[in-house]
């Protein structure tokens, strides 16, 4: 896969800004963004319990959530 | 017709009595881009959407019942018991005032669910792409309530709850692509 | 009166059903859009098959998961019985 599912800038800071500037801000790009029409037989995490965890079959539609408390 | 089945869509643990949490989860029951909102919108779209993604908007909109009634397993057992002082320290105590401990389809801030939420246009572009930008929405609203959230039980839950988000996103492009295709074209994978 | 908490093993058996029926769940999307992937309608019917099995040891230590007929009813009536999906 080479995407990133997190993409990041750095937004203008003024020196008037009255609170402490966040000076590399990120959003979410999630998967399927990248996957169109998704083929079949694509890979499957290999048992239903991992599926389920996962919150989807296919680990290519597969998002662990960290933006704001890993970048912040 | 529906047949209701006595287990929940996936486990749902809470770590501890924490109403506050409760109040910012209530966004994701009768707020604007809740599960509530997904159900009703796109059941109600099935009706005057083409045959070929009817099944789509059906099975999407019977599972967001199912996340729904897990929104509100959190929500009871994020306050059960919880006495009125906790209840009023959590910013609930107008909640209390009119409504107890009972679950009332409101938002985070108060507002009451509202139609107005959802919309049906009977233009099935139209309508699909509303139904995309809703998943976006509650995906994004998940993710702020994570941010919030130091419950590592219920974060486990809205983790699994925003991933379906993005599978449901992933259909409904799919459901455009089937409405773009020519007439009597297959499909080339 | 409070009535007696749950054996492990109903969370152990639920999870098991919860894992099978979300591939279910998720398969259900993907042929709403692949309605010609017969390796995911086999796919399908197992786990389909497999759901079945599970449902019906839970259901044979636990009480009936569906009603309106998808499940089979003891005596007395117990699909009313508590606890409730919330309430575990």
């Amino acid at each position: 896969m080479n995407f990133t599912l997190v993409k990041c800038y750095t937004p203008y800071i003024s020196p008037l800004d009255p609170c402490k500037p966040i000076l590399k801000k990120c959003y979410s790009t999630p998967p399927n963004l990248y996957l169109n029409f998704q083929p079949t037989n694509l890979e499957q995490y290999p048992t239903a319990r991992e599926a389920l965890f996962r919150g989807t079959l296919w680990p290519f539609l597969y998002d662990p959530y960290y933006l704001k408390r890993e970048e912040a | 017709m529906w047949y209701y089945e006595k287990k929940l869509q996936y486990p749902v643990k809470v770590s501890q009595c924490n109403p506050m949490l409760a109040k910012y989860l209530i966004e994701q029951y009768g707020g604007a881009d809740g599960e509530l909102s997904a159900a009703l919108r796109y059941l109600n779209q099935r009706y005057t959407i083409p045959d070929k993604v009817v099944g789509l908007l059906n099975d999407i909109g019977t599972e967001e019942f199912a996340h729904l009634e897990m929104i509100a397993t959190m929500v009871y057992k994020l306050t059960k018991d919880a006495t009125p002082e906790q209840l009023e320290a959590a910013g609930l105590g107008a909640h209390f005032v009119n409504h107890d401990h009972a679950l009332f389809y409101h938002n985070a801030a108060g507002s009451p669910w509202t139609a107005t939420y959802i919309q049906a246009k009977g233009d099935p572009i139209a309508d699909l792409y509303e139904d995309i930008a809703a998943e976006e929405k509650a995906r994004a609203t998940y993710q702020w309530i994570i941010d919030l959230s130091d419950d590592p039980f219920i974060n486990d839950s809205l983790k699994f709850l925003r991933e379906r988000e993005i599978v449901h996103s992933q259909r409904f492009h799919e459901a455009v692509e089937i409405l773009k295709e020519e007439r009597d074209r297959k499909k080339i994978f | 009166m409070s009535q007696s908490a749950l054996p492990e093993s109903y969370y152990q058996l639920l999870e098991k059903i919860q894992a099978v029926d979300f591939v279910l769940v998720d398969l259900t999307l993907y042929l709403d859009t692949h309605p010609d992937d017969l390796d995911a309608i086999k796919q399908f019917n197992q786990a389909s098959y497999e759901s079945k099995q599970l449902k019906a040891e839970f259901e044979s230590k636990f009480g009936p998961l569906m009603q309106f007929g998808g499940s089979f009813s003891n005596y007395p009536w117990d699909w009313k019985n508590a606890p409730w999906p919330w309430q575990v």
